[in-house]
């Protein structure tokens, strides 16, 4: 195991340094950032500021070139794949909604459950009635509990969404990260989202992706913004959003 | 593991095993007992040709498991049945002794033909049938699993995987053409004689080996059925259908990949071994590319992700091929069939049973819900006893 001797950093996220180029474009310049246990943080900047390369790179999708990436103070998550990282509590909400379109809405979240994820344990698996029970709530959580015998694919993009970040809650991560969870909603969706991760926040780290100020806004936290791959500022909204610099390359005049 | 069991046979399940298991049994005490002659009485060779599509019927199952229900496109199936079919053969082989051309009573004709002084090492215990046995599931499972284990570890997916396996049937097609690899080249096995003390061309024997393969497409469908009902079977459907997200889930897809593609080439061995004595014959020109191919088609035609389909597929394109190419369209046959392919993709994307099913599930739904609703009842009345 990648696992330190002592521990460096109270923080549950550590990014220290890091840089990742694909052919040449720097898509990660050096960036640091902290999360601490409990914390949630928004993420904004422009496109192409890196912040789904940030996300690749914490979950093992992308190798860094360079950098420090620990997890929980101890455990170097730039040595382990998607799998492994996934076992140790971080969860991920992709940018486009990503569940298993043919399966119904409650096969989704029992596939998502932090149990025995071997293949001898799949295929001799039982349901077991707290399984159930935490299906269960976590369909209350999310809403979707009047649709729970659908097949996921025939859900409303919003319903969507929800899933995916009730699948996310069915894993039960130390650390969530939710990309662009309000992409295509409603205004309603919209505040609802935001009502949501906050009772996840809770008892769960989140990290979030997200473009619509108003909607980072009511979250009410502390936000980071990239841009070209670095952090540019740190701080409250109204810090951030009255930074000349994000104003210039982000928010625009 | 009786709730594996139970989870697994719904309506259209069990009447597939019915319909099997009656075909299994009628079949052959219709062609033993009838006189010859009479209408109902099913001519030998018919019996011959039947267990033959049995065998294909195995292989499309087999091909289904992996790409209907997993996503894994082999374009290769046919190695694993082949190599299944040769171990059955040298079992066959050395059951000859010294009723061979040459009379050797050790060495196989085609190596007494080669002036070998000696039988090869990779022959030795191949005389003996549990040892043979073994080997029709051993070998084509083994080259699966180092195979699988290189190709997912290293994440080929899609059209990439399907090119390595055409790659992978195909060298072996050149290996086994290779006089010097030791299993009769160009000619292959044949000439077989007895099966266990009976003779392979006896109506008997022949009426057997079709019961037989009846009961190993039941066996392999129960197996199918029971991996793709249980848990396991939805998280290969998940990762036939996002891939990465089943990985950010935590599961190790490679693992599991590499389970269902071993287990589908042990049971296209089994397939290939039924299929042998039964045909007479085997030769490198089952390795062909083609024959994966078209065993791809069958699953197509009959439905993918159905299993009942794929079995299904396997039978009627062989007999359109029976029948076809016996008679005055048979140079035409490969352009039928290429049309077909062409045209089930174009307008039965699912297949005959996959369309089926869609025509029929808004019925089937609605006695689901009155089923779920009444099960939901009773779930209530016995909480609320519980509670009390």
């Amino acid at each position: 195991m990648n696992v330190m001797d002592t521990r460096s950093t109270s923080a549950l996220l550590y990014l220290d340094g890091v840089h990742v180029s694909f052919d040449g474009f720097h898509a990660i310049n050096n960036l640091s950032l902290t999360l601490e246990p409990g914390e949630m943080r928004a993420i904004i900047g422009p496109n192409g500021a890196g912040k789904t390369t940030m996300m690749d790179i914490i979950t093992g999708k992308t190798k860094p070139d360079e950098g420090t990436v620990l997890f929980d103070g101890v455990t170097d998550l730039t040595r382990l794949d998607e799998t492994r990282i996934a076992e140790l509590g971080i969860g991920r909400k992709f940018q486009k909604p990503t569940v298993f379109e043919s399966q119904s809405v409650e096969d989704n979240l029992l596939l998502a459950l932090n149990v025995d994820h071997s293949v001898k344990g799949t295929l001799f698996w039982r349901g077991s009635r707290s399984e159930a029970a935490r299906i269960d709530k976590v369909l209350e959580t999310v809403r979707l509990k009047d649709v729970c015998r659908k097949l996921a694919g025939s859900l409303s993009h919003g319903q969507k969404q929800w899933l995916e970040i009730g699948m996310l809650l069915a894993q039960d991560p130390k650390l969530l990260l939710v990309d662009e969870p309000v992409a295509g909603m409603t205004d309603v969706e919209t505040h609802q989202t935001a009502e949501l991760l906050k009772q996840i926040n809770k008892d769960h780290t989140v990290m979030v992706v997200e473009h619509d100020m108003t909607f980072v806004r009511e979250l009410g936290v502390k936000v980071t913004c990239l841009h070209e791959g670095t952090v540019l500022a740190e701080g409250t909204i109204d810090q951030v959003s009255s930074n000349d610099r994000v104003i210039e390359v982000y928010l625009g005049r | 593991m009786p709730h594996m069991l139970t989870r697994s046979l719904d309506r259209a399940a069990t009447t597939f095993i019915l319909i099997v298991a009656a075909c299994g049994v009628l079949i052959p005490l219709s062609n033993l007992l009838l006189p010859a002659g009479s209408a109902l009485q099913v001519p030998t060779y018919l019996v011959a040709l039947w267990g033959k599509y049995v065998c294909y019927a195995i292989l499309a199952l087999s091909i289904d498991l992996i790409w209907g229900y997993c996503g894994i496109l082999s374009l290769g199936h046919g190695a694993f049945f082949a190599l299944g079919g040769y171990a059955m053969g040298m079992y066959l082989m050395r059951q000859i002794g010294s009723r061979g051309v040459y009379g050797n009573p050790l060495l196989p004709d085609f190596m007494v033909f080669l002036n070998w002084s000696k039988l090869p090492w990779y022959w030795y215990g191949f005389d003996m049938f549990p040892f043979a046995a073994l080997m029709v599931l051993l070998v084509p499972g083994l080259l699966a699993f180092c195979f699988g284990w290189l190709a997912f570890r290293s994440r080929v997916t899609g059209v990439y995987l399907s090119i390595i396996t055409q790659a992978m049937t195909y060298a072996l097609l050149l290996a086994f053409f290779r006089n010097d690899f030791g299993f009769g080249g160009n000619n292959g096995l044949t000439d077989f004689k007895d099966i266990l003390g009976f003779n392979v061309q006896a109506e008997g024997t022949r009426a057997a080996l079709f019961a037989l393969s009846c009961l190993a497409l039941i066996v392999a469908f129960l197996i199918c059925r029971a991996v793709v009902s249980s848990k396991l079977g939805k998280v290969l459907i998940a990762i036939r259908d996002a891939e990465s997200r089943t990985r950010f889930l935590g599961y190790r897809v490679e693992s599991y990949k590499l389970f269902v593609f071993t287990l589908s080439a042990c049971m296209a061995g089994v397939a290939g071994a039924l299929y042998v004595p039964q045909v007479g014959i085997i030769n490198p020109s089952e390795f062909a590319p083609g024959n994966s191919i078209e065993a791809v088609i069958w699953v197509a035609v009959g439905g993918r992700g159905t299993l009942v389909g794929a079995a299904l597929g396997a039978i009627v394109v062989n007999y359109a091929k029976t029948f076809f190419t016996s008679g005055a369209l048979a140079p035409y046959w490969l352009f039928m069939l290429g049309a077909l392919f062409v045209l089930v993709t174009l307008l039965l994307p699912k297949g005959i049973v996959g369309t089926f099913n869609a025509w029929w599930e808004p019925f089937k739904a609605k006695q689901g819900d009155a089923n779920a609703e009444s099960a939901a009842r009773e779930d209530g009345i016995s909480e609320a006893k519980m509670a009390e």
